[in-house]
């Protein structure tokens, strides 16, 4: 089967500075990958790769088979346009630490939006699908709420109905629960775990080492630019090979 | 303590009733004397101003005569239709000068930079006089379809709605820039990220969003080009100003014609200020959890809290 997300010698610079030095790994359809590492280890710039928010410096890094954010022809690549860009973005959905839902528009009218203006569904018939989103992520009844209004575990669950309503086959979280009060941390998991299940494939970076070994088929730790141990979750949480990777989980288990 | 508390009193407050669970505070309030005394001057020095106005030698009887006038209703009219049209110049040249200033092309941001720079840095109404003596730079207009004497093409009118828009422009430019910034870069990744073109990014999220900065100093725009309008009479433009003007140098009453040119400015000014208010609190739909109540809703709420003491929410 082929791999959802392959990255091949994956280099990443922001001028001098570079955050990712050669990163490889497959993650695999209906699996949960999870990145695990200390901040700044660019973990969120590899995810942040994927769907071309931020371009590559060199290597390669491929979706479902094909290149992210080029086409090869013979040698050469070239860039794509925006609207290719744009095209491919429309099958990964994303979730961000900080929610980043649109502030001027209710619940349903977030998760209705890229429907709406991305895939020209109409009006009534993206409402009737946001709502049963909102319903799946347990927000039935805040559909005409602002974002405002609602608690952070609330946006973040809006936020991932609103990824899911362009029906992606892969689905990017960047720290979903980091920016939560503890208590509300549960709630975004469960949804998270639900999809799981449901089959989606999902690329998580998280600091939650339960969600990891509970749900995660595979793991990855990352630190300074670089793929240091990946495995099971079990196998690696549990039984640390590398010295980096014993240290950072002795001081966030 | 409690004694030196008591004698402040104007009187012997009733004492607190026996309150059941907590007891609301009774407490004598802080008497501000401060306060009744520059109220007291405050008074009477607006009461010395009216007077000397009153007594001056100004014919007031002239004012209300001459306020519906036929030329100053269509002074008012020019004025109107002058601040509608050079802030509409204004907005859309700021809205395309504040995107080319961002755009990452240098030639476009840079030209964008220049004329910001030319028309902030120079008088409007050096500008005015400019464009209206251009006829010695250009001696005809050539567009193709339409040729003339630059002399004829360059009425009032239209110096005074290229002078104004154009360094409205320059200003809304800036706004629109500061607006545009102040849109949380996140809003347009997770756009990207859903799959939207940059255009459709702008349009649905990131303006509605840039609005609410956008649009109070916008409304201070508007309300200042009222007024600049009245710079345009330099120009032999007819607005308001330049109607009272006239009627004021036939008629003798000069003075007058200028309280009541202010008058007309006030009144205009007055409504524009209504329709910021509503204008502004569309537009802060989602960023506070609830809108502030219009001045109707206000009236009303006290209206009924005084019959039903519960009070009401609208």
């Amino acid at each position: 089967m082929n791999a959802m997300v392959k990255a091949e010698g994956v280099h990443k610079s922001f001028g001098q500075i570079e955050v990712l030095k050669g990163i490889d790994l497959e993650v695999a359809p209906r699996e949960v990958f999870c990145l695990i590492g200390p901040s700044g280890s660019g973990k969120s710039t590899f995810l942040r790769c994927i769907n071309h928010l931020e371009k590559i410096s060199a290597g390669r890094l491929y979706v479902d088979g094909e290149l992210v954010g080029y086409r090869q022809k013979g040698d050469r690549l070239y860039e794509l346009k925006d609207s290719e860009v744009a095209l491919k973005r429309r099958d990964i959905g994303m979730v961000f630490q900080r929610f980043n839902l649109f502030p001027h528009m209710t619940a349903v009218e977030n998760v209705m939006e890229a429907p709406v203006q991305v895939k020209g569904e109409t009006r009534a018939t993206a409402r009737a699908r946001a709502l049963q989103l909102l319903d799946q992520v347990g927000l039935g009844d805040k559909a005409g709420n602002y974002p405002s209004q609602l608690s952070g575990g609330q946006q973040q669950r809006v936020a991932i109905a609103r990824a899911l309503a362009m029906d992606p086959k892969l689905m990017l979280f960047d720290e979903p629960t980091s920016a939560l009060d503890p208590e509300l941390v549960g709630d975004v998991l469960d949804v998270m775990r639900q999809l799981a299940e449901d089959g989606m494939t999902m690329v998580v970076v998280t600091h939650e080492m339960g969600f990891a070994r509970e749900v995660g088929d595979a793991l990855v730790f990352m630190d300074d630019g670089v793929v240091v141990e990946s495995g099971h979750p079990r196998d690696v949480l549990t039984n640390p090979q590398h010295d980096r990777t014993k240290s950072f989980l002795s001081k966030v288990l | 303590m409690t004694a030196d508390i008591k004698k402040k009193g104007p009187e012997d407050a009733p004492p607190p009733p026996p309150a059941a669970g907590a007891e609301a505070i009774r407490a004598v309030p802080v008497r501000h004397y401060g306060r009744y005394v520059t109220a007291v001057v405050a008074i009477a020095l607006f009461g010395l101003i009216v007077y000397a106005f009153a007594q001056g030698r100004i014919n007031w009887g002239a004012i209300p005569d001459y306020f519906f006038d036929d030329r100053i209703i269509e002074g008012v009219w020019k004025t109107l239709l002058l601040t509608a049209l050079s802030m509409t110049i204004g907005i859309v040249g700021g809205v395309l000068l504040a995107v080319m200033r961002l755009s990452k092309n240098p030639v476009t941001s840079s030209i964008a930079w220049f004329y910001i720079w030319f028309f902030r840095g120079t008088p409007v109404l050096v500008q005015l006089f400019v464009w209206f003596n251009l006829g010695l730079v250009f001696e005809f207009i050539n567009l193709g379809f339409y040729r003339d004497e630059w002399s004829d093409f360059m009425t009032p009118f239209l110096t005074a709605l290229l002078g104004l828009g154009l360094n409205e422009a320059a200003y809304m430019a800036e706004i629109c820039r500061a607006g545009l910034l102040s849109v949380d870069e996140g809003q347009t990744e997770a756009s990207h990220a859903l799959g939207m073109s940059h255009s459709k990014t702008l349009r649905r999220v990131v303006i509605p969003q840039a609005m609410r900065v956008i649009v109070p100093p916008t409304g201070n725009e508007v309300i200042n080009m009222l007024k600049t309008t009245s710079l345009v009479a330099a120009v032999q433009y007819s607005e308001l100003f330049r109607q009272a003007q006239n009627i004021g140098q036939n008629s003798g009453a000069p003075v007058e014609m200028y309280f009541l040119a202010a008058a007309w400015y006030l009144v205009m000014t007055s409504i524009l200020s209504v329709g910021q208010y509503y204008l502004e609190r569309h537009y802060a739909r989602g960023s506070s959890r609830t809108l502030p109540p219009t001045p109707l809703q206000k009236i009303r709420q006290s209206v009924f809290s005084v019959r039903r003491p519960k009070g009401v929410s609208t």
